[in-house]
């Protein structure tokens, strides 16, 4: 029976100095190199393959196969591109790892070139988190300094190059093909497809482009082997990885859980919801599984295994496990149209749908939160849903309808209680995160 | 006002990291954003000549990422976190305390060219929630008497430094980095802040760890429990205490440390 | 869309749309497959001659099967989804899903679109509108969403460059303006800025959208958004007549469209012919056509008052009738008469000049070449292009893309052939040809067609021709297409060397002039060597043949004066009579000359459109028509023909050759020569086509050795060309085109310009033995050493006039040092 919480990639991040390489080093660090080095890289896409490793930045790919679509007999250089641009609402997983531990993916980066045989890879971070930045770039210096990278990396004949790419603020760079358009010094608007990125990705290239912790992950796997990795987590959905709580919840953060674990375990662990004035616990009102463009879910699933095939048999995706949790002193009209107004403001202008779509979307929502408009506005806006889930170019317009449509589902009732409320009906003082301290004067 | 030399040299140095010179725009113009505090039509022709592209297709990329700035920044970058969790959390709360006690709105400069003042979207902090960003540094769990002292000492000319990080620097200085450039703060700040170790911590007082694997120790990458417990960011301890006071069932050996 | 002949073999690939099978070649576009059972899917962002983008999302469609079994679950854009064997397509057509998807993107789009139709210069013609009442919701709901929407507002118009206007509420990002000027046109500057509803079409600071090829923009705008300082306000579609036409500015014979109303053109745009221009214009010959209503125009005939016959010497209206009496009973008073015609004929109009020369005036002293000249290029005229063209092998636009390497020598076409320079980047985008440029220096347009410099100081051409034999990887052979431009005639040998290098290599070989009426010239005889149909004056046969077919009993066996010739026997008493076209002196090899031998002629009958020093120093003036206003053919540079009909008719302006009939009836009543025999461009079309091309032994060629090295001389080696925007007289009154030119500047390299211990910003002055030029100074890093560009005709008089005689050097020096 595997433990409840499974620290791995999180295993570190309590160390002295975790961000060294010295620090790295002392835990394990770079065993795993030293052993991929010795392997053929088929093998290792094998036992990435073997592992069933899904891709963590939310689609759920499988990494290996992804892998396995690079062709080998393009002359083309191959590239490796780690999306570090972690931005979806909720999402905070990445950041704590390349602040604590940017080895851990540096390591997985060489291993995945070596893999796929890339001789130059580039880290996309998005360019908001100034500190993540710094560590990383010191990481993969000091890789190179200890011939993890550069030339002939540790007499293996094996060349690696690692740049690390500030991104300049678009959410919808998390686009894998809109993040090769910014790592090539363009608008980040996605590409089409086909070509797949694997096969011609950046600069016309093979290109994978994994999330962070999907190549954090790597040297787990090659240290301890796929069937290690494949002893966690469900049949489907194999593995570890972070579930990140915010919210209303007692004790918010990061904890490192096979795939499966439901939110009524992980919400156990974190002290339950918080307290409300009278000592109790709030009631938990709605929650986003894997960030915002994750259709809502209510109470009635907290017992949902967190794997990609029980959130889809639900309505809804596991996402980047990002649980926003929020209780009953939060206005959902006022939840749903501030991700709306986000979806809008990080639209690409691309295509139509999104574009336009959004802008309306969040009049509308804006208009019903004042207590404007009419009942017909709902069945209006989930017809505009319609028009824009599957219409748009790339999945952020289809990202946008999921609060929409989730919350008219679950609370058709409160955006009513918006028209004959004339407004809206909750105190956001209430939601705050003092609003209860202040209450029991332990306000700081 | 044309680049100066040092400035042209380094952009063509960023030019130079990647295969094809282009892929280095966006760090390309967040020097220039460092040595002219904003993106300038003078910036956006030193590019497009040292990409030999047009300076419309500069402009393009120039106003499509919402760091690049075409009106002076401040000092220092305040992005007050208003996407939905943060803005239920406290986030709106802050952002209008902080207009009205600087006395601008959105995305404007105080008067003293100290502040500039933005409401940002999820800054990936929301286990730190309601979060502050000052310079693209976190000031995490804000509250509006917090962001109005956090302001005040900036403007003062207070040393701040960053909940989860490092010492501030000013804007442009952090635009140099992100170009970049590093400048020595890298080993400054905790390595994780507590939420982060939440998890972990839990995990080492219950002795659960991820499965023995064939690795060569045999024993996954891991923290002692001691280390854990001495990594929870200082500034925490309030917040923790309040945590373990309202939580006494479950809290663990380790909160008890970090509470400490 | 061009099609490449000998490709027959295609595979086909059989689906069905809304129930009906069709069978298109692989890799068609659902969108287009379905034009061809005649399914109109809407579409905004797709454009044929475009990269699919795939961004507006207006043709949606749905695909119950992909071909493989399984369907696609969503909706697809069928202008980014290529066919597969199997398919099944159901368009708005036949499902609901796909129509109701349509719907919802075509109320989207016009939540942001100002509906202001009734003010809109598309109003009418445009596709939006149209497809909004065949593919929309009749009412919106977005205004009565909500609390009412709210539309993004901008400011009005903002001009993206001094002639293309950008209306950005209107505009519904489609990209195809900026694919258009990225891909087609490789002149990026207008691109995508801002981002989500605020994006929008946008420029640099201080960096206008400054093309040559910026007008197709509002062509493929499917909005009102471009509009033209030239045509905005001016009219309304429905307003207008449509005739299409053929440009006159350059030789590329690109189709166009005229659009009139009551007797006056209101805008041009480009025809869709693929074969030619495809579906793209130069902004020359699209917003040139003012010249021909300008107050300048002649509108009826004149004669001079001579004082020799008691008159006072001005000119005075005359009637018709009067006017081709005394200009025959001058020419025939003159002695010895030569015929300078122009490039700006029209091959019928040429070809009654042709036979105007030889029938009525008895001479072959004709020349269409008001520019330096010389008998070598007339041999090599003779010897490789006359009589070629599509039809036997001649090099084509088609060829130019299935070229392996093309060669340019002497010839810049983003400025002297756009529609050559347009095929040549679609060409070496797609991969297929390879450009090389025998120039002094690398220039935008060969930097867009990244294409390979060979140095090559004026001048010394010959040698550099020579030289490429030996460079296997210069890729000269049967796969190439050496192009060369009628600026070689000024460097002797040079057209020598161009014949052998292609009999050496046995690539193909094309002569593109600049003007629209030069390659008609050649084939009607405006040569002092060449009679109509590529017949060599010099063949007994040839003239046997002509004077036949046109029931004279003899030609004089020639060779005729070449224009230099003329100019000089004019000069020196031995011709007397001069009757000349479209010639401004400026343009010619010494306009000096030219001036004084029209002064010196004793009699001059000049036929024009405007009011010019020429026709100012006429004894007779006949206004002719312009292009617009007569039926008439342009050869391309290919060879190939570009009939066209009248688009307004003009009653006070005949055609040349309908003039030259007159004067030649007159002269034969007088005794001289005869009727020419035609009166309509009918009459010389039938005439000319029964004459037909010379089917005896083409002339050959006699190779002129190159002019000693001018290395080590004093001076620079000047090199120029006519810009496309210039001081060019058909440019006249279209002052937000003139405003679109490229700056006059001078180009040298960093040594040149190193010594001429400038200092910055500073002017130089260029100087010849003509006079001097002022103006700004560029450094171009491969500029051949002792070399300076400037332009030919963008400042002053130009080059000849004001400048230097051709192929002499000049010096430079800092302006005013």
């Amino acid at each position: 029976m595997v433990d409840t919480l499974t620290p791995v990639l999180t295993a570190n991040w309590g160390a002295e100095r975790s961000w060294t390489l010295e620090s790295y080093e002392q835990h394990g660090g770079y065993r795993a190199l030293k052993k991929a080095l010795t392997m053929a890289p088929d093998d290792i896409i094998a036992a990435v393959k073997d592992s069933g490793l899904r891709g963590r930045g939310g689609a759920g790919f499988p990494t290996g196969m992804k892998w396995s679509f690079i062709p080998q007999d393009n002359p083309k250089p191959k590239y490796l591109v780690v999306n570090a641009d972690e931005s979806e609402p909720g999402t905070c997983k990445d950041t704590p790892l390349m602040m604590a531990s940017p080895h851990t993916l540096v390591e997985g980066v060489i291993i995945s070139s070596f893999a796929i045989r890339a001789n130059k890879a580039f880290i996309y971070v998005r360019g908001e988190i100034l500190h993540v930045i710094r560590r990383v770039q010191n990481a993969v210096e000091e890789a190179y300094a200890a011939g993890h990278l550069g030339k002939d990396i540790h007499g293996s004949g094996f060349d690696l190059d690692i740049v690390v790419h500030a991104g300049a603020g678009a959410y919808i760079c998390g686009e894998e093909t809109a993040l090769l358009e910014g790592l090539e010094g363009r608008r980040g608007q996605p590409r089409l497809r086909p070509p797949f990125p694997a096969v011609a990705g950046l600069y016309a290239s093979p290109t994978v482009i994994n999330n962070v912790e999907s190549i954090a992950s790597v040297p787990s796997i090659i240290d301890h082997g796929a069937e290690w990795f494949a002893s966690m987590g469900t049949e489907k959905s194999k593995g570890y990885g972070i579930f990140s709580l915010s919210g209303h919840v007692t004790r918010p953060g990061q904890y490192e859980a096979p795939l499966g674990i439901t939110l009524r375990q992980l919400l156990d662990l974190a002290g339950g919801m918080r307290k409300g004035p009278d000592g109790q616990p709030r009631q938990l009102k709605f929650w986003t599984p894997g960030g915002s463009s994750t259709p809502l879910l209510t109470a009635e699933h907290l017992d949902v295994p967190l794997d990609f095939e029980s959130m889809g048999e639900v309505g809804t995706m596991l996402g980047t496990r990002a649980l926003q949790l929020f209780d009953e002193t939060t206005c959902v009209v006022r939840a749903t149209l501030r991700w709306t107004e986000f979806y809008k403001h990080e639209s690409c202008g691309k295509c139509t749908p999104c574009r336009e779509g959004t802008w309306w979307l969040a009049q509308t929502l804006a208009a019903l939160e004042r207590g404007e408009g009419s009942e017909s506005d709902l069945d209006l806006l989930l017809d505009q849903c319609d028009n824009i889930l599957g219409r748009s170019f790339c999945a952020l317009g289809d990202g946008a309808t999921s609060p929409i449509s989730s919350s008219i589902q679950f609370f058709r009732d409160e955006y009513l209680a918006h028209l004959t409320h004339g407004g809206c009906p909750f105190d956001p003082a209430a939601s705050t995160a003092w609003a209860d301290k202040a209450t029991a004067g332990a306000r700081a | 006002m044309a680049l100066d030399e040092k400035t042209y040299g380094e952009l063509r140095e960023i030019a130079g990291r990647y295969p094809e010179a282009r892929s280095g725009l966006l760090p390309m113009l967040h020097l220039v954003q460092s040595a002219e505090g904003r993106v300038t039509p003078e910036g956006i022709q030193a590019c497009a000549e040292i990409l030999e592209i047009t300076p419309a297709e500069v402009s393009g990329v120039a106003t499509f990422y919402t760091m690049y700035k075409r009106r002076p920044v401040g000092d220092y970058h305040v992005g007050v976190c208003t996407n939905t969790l943060c803005a239920v959390m406290g986030g709106d709360e802050i952002f209008s305390r902080l207009k009205e006690h600087l006395d601008v709105g959105n995305d404007e400069t105080s008067e003293d060219g100290k502040i500039t003042l933005e409401h940002i979207e999820c800054n990936a902090a929301c286990d730190y929630a309601p979060v502050v960003m000052v310079n693209w540094e976190f000031m995490d769990n804000q509250t509006p008497e917090s962001a109005v002292a956090l302001v005040d000492d900036l403007r003062a000319g207070k040393e701040v430094t960053s909940t989860r990080g490092p010492r501030l620097c000013t804007w442009r200085e952090a635009e140099r980095v992100l170009a970049g450039f590093p400048d020595g703060r890298v080993h400054e700040g905790p390595a994780a802040g507590g939420p982060s170790l939440v998890g972990l911590g839990i995990a080492s007082e219950r002795g659960w760890t991820a499965p023995a694997g064939s690795g060569s120790t045999g024993q996954p990458l891991a923290g002692s429990p001691a280390e854990v417990a001495h990594k929870t960011d200082t500034s925490q301890e309030a917040e923790a205490a309040a945590v373990e006071e309202e939580a006494p069932t479950s809290t663990t050996a380790a909160e008890k440390k970090e509470a400490q | 869309m061009t099609t490449t002949p000998d490709k027959t073999e295609v595979d086909l690939v059989t689906l069905t749309i809304d129930g009906v099978e069709v069978s298109v070649p692989a890799g068609t576009l659902v969108i287009r497959a379905a034009e061809q059972i005649g399914v109109q899917v809407p579409r905004f962002c797709d454009h044929p001659l475009l990269e699919p983008v795939g961004a507006c999302r207006q043709c949606l469609v749905d695909v119950p099967d992909a071909g493989n079994g399984r369907g696609f679950p969503k909706p697809q854009a069928s202008c980014t989804l290529p066919v597969a064997p199997g398919m099944v397509v159901s368009t708005q057509a036949t499902s609901p899903v796909a129509d109701k998807a349509q719907q919802g993107v075509m109320e989207f789009l016009l939540v942001n679109h100002p509906l202001d139709c009734p003010v809109c210069d598309k109003g009418g013609e445009c596709p939006l509108q149209n497809q909004a009442m065949s593919n929309g919701r009749g009412e919106s709901r977005f205004a009565t969403s909500g609390s009412g929407g709210v539309k993004r507002t901008f400011p009005k118009p903002i001009n993206l460059s001094p002639q293309v206007l950008l209306d950005r509420e209107r505009c519904i990002v489609c990209q195809r303006c900026t694919r258009f000027a990225d891909e087609i046109a490789g002149d990026p500057f207008i691109a995508l800025v801002e981002r989500g509803a605020q994006q929008q079409i946008g420029i640099a600071e201080d960096a206008p959208f400054l093309s040559y090829f910026s007008g197709n923009t509002i062509q493929i705008c499917p909005v009102g958004a471009l509009t033209s300082e030239s045509y905005r306000f001016r009219s309304r579609p429905f307003d207008l007549v449509s005739t299409p036409s053929v440009a006159e500015h350059d030789a590329c014979g690109s189709a166009i469209r005229v659009d009139h109303r009551r007797g006056k053109v209101m805008r041009r745009l480009a025809g869709d012919d693929p074969e030619v221009n495809e579906e793209w214009l130069t902004d020359k010959d699209r917003f040139a056509f003012t010249y021909a209503s300008l107050e300048d125009r002649l509108t009826h005939p004149m004669v001079r008052d001579r004082v020799e016959d008691g008159g006072d010497g001005s000119l005075r209206p005359a009637s018709w009738p009067e006017a081709f009496a005394v200009a025959a009973r001058g020419l025939h008073a003159a002695g010895g008469v030569g015929v300078l015609t122009g490039g700006r004929l029209t091959a019928e109009d040429a070809y009654a000049y042709a036979k105007f020369a030889r029938v009525s005036l008895g001479t072959h002293d004709i020349d269409f070449r008001a520019r330096p000249h010389s008998a070598e290029e007339a041999e090599f005229l003779a010897a490789h292009v006359a009589l070629t063209g599509p039809w036997d092998g001649g090099v084509t636009y088609a060829d130019l893309e299935s070229a392996r390497t093309v060669v340019l020598v002497g010839l810049e076409p983003e400025d002297e052939a756009g529609a050559i320079f347009l095929r040549l980047r679609k060409s070496v985008r797609h991969g297929g040809t390879r450009v090389l440029a025998l120039a002094p220096y690398t220039t935008r347009g060969l930097r867009k067609m990244h294409g390979t410099l060979v140095p090559t100081v004026p001048g010394q051409e010959p040698a550099v021709i020579a030289d490429l034999l030996g460079r296997a990887d210069h890729g000269i052979d049967a796969g190439a297409v050496v192009l060369v431009g009628e600026r070689l005639a000024a460097v002797p040998g040079a057209f020598s060397a161009v014949a052998d290098l292609v009999a050496k290599t046995g690539a193909r070989l094309a002569w593109v002039p600049r003007r629209a009426g030069d390659r008609g010239a050649v084939e009607a005889g405006c040569l002092p060597t060449l009679l109509p149909g590529g017949r060599p004056v010099a063949d007994a046969a040839a003239r046997v043949d002509v004077a036949t077919s046109w029931g004279v009993g003899s030609l004089p066996e020639g060779p005729g004066r070449d224009a230099d010739a003329i100019v000089a026997a004019l000069a020196a008493g031995e011709l007397g009579g001069l009757v000349v076209a479209g010639v401004e002196p400026d343009d010619t090899t010494d306009p000096a000359a030219t001036r004084a031998a029209i002064e010196a002629a004793s009699f001059v009958v000049a036929l024009g459109l405007r009011d010019t020093e020429v026709t100012r120093a006429a004894d007779v003036v006949f206004p002719v028509a312009a292009a617009v206003e007569k039926a008439g053919t342009f050869l391309t540079w290919e060879g190939r023909p570009r009939p066209f009909e009248a688009v307004l008719p003009s009653p006070t302006s005949l055609p040349d050759l309908r003039v030259l009939a007159g004067i030649s009836e007159e002269l034969a009543a007088l005794g001289q020569g005869a009727p020419l025999g035609f009166r309509t461009v009918a009459d010389v079309r039938a005439e000319m086509s029964q004459l037909g091309p010379w089917d005896g032994a083409r002339p050959t060629m006699t190779p002129v050795q190159p002019a000693a090295s001018t290395e080590g001389q004093d001076g620079l080696a000047l090199s120029t060309w006519k810009l496309m925007i210039d001081g060019g007289s058909m440019q006249d009154g279209d002052k937000h085109l003139a405003a679109t030119a490229r700056p006059a500047v001078a180009r040298v390299n960093p040594a040149t310009y190193a010594a001429l211990g400038l200092v910055e910003g500073a002017a130089v002055t260029v100087t010849g033995d003509r006079g001097s030029v002022t103006m700004p100074v560029e450094v171009v890093d491969d500029m051949t050493d002792g070399t300076v560009w400037v332009p030919a005709s963008s400042t002053g008089a130009g080059v000849f006039a004001g400048l230097a005689s051709p192929g002499t050097r000049v010096t430079v020096k800092g302006a005013g040092a």
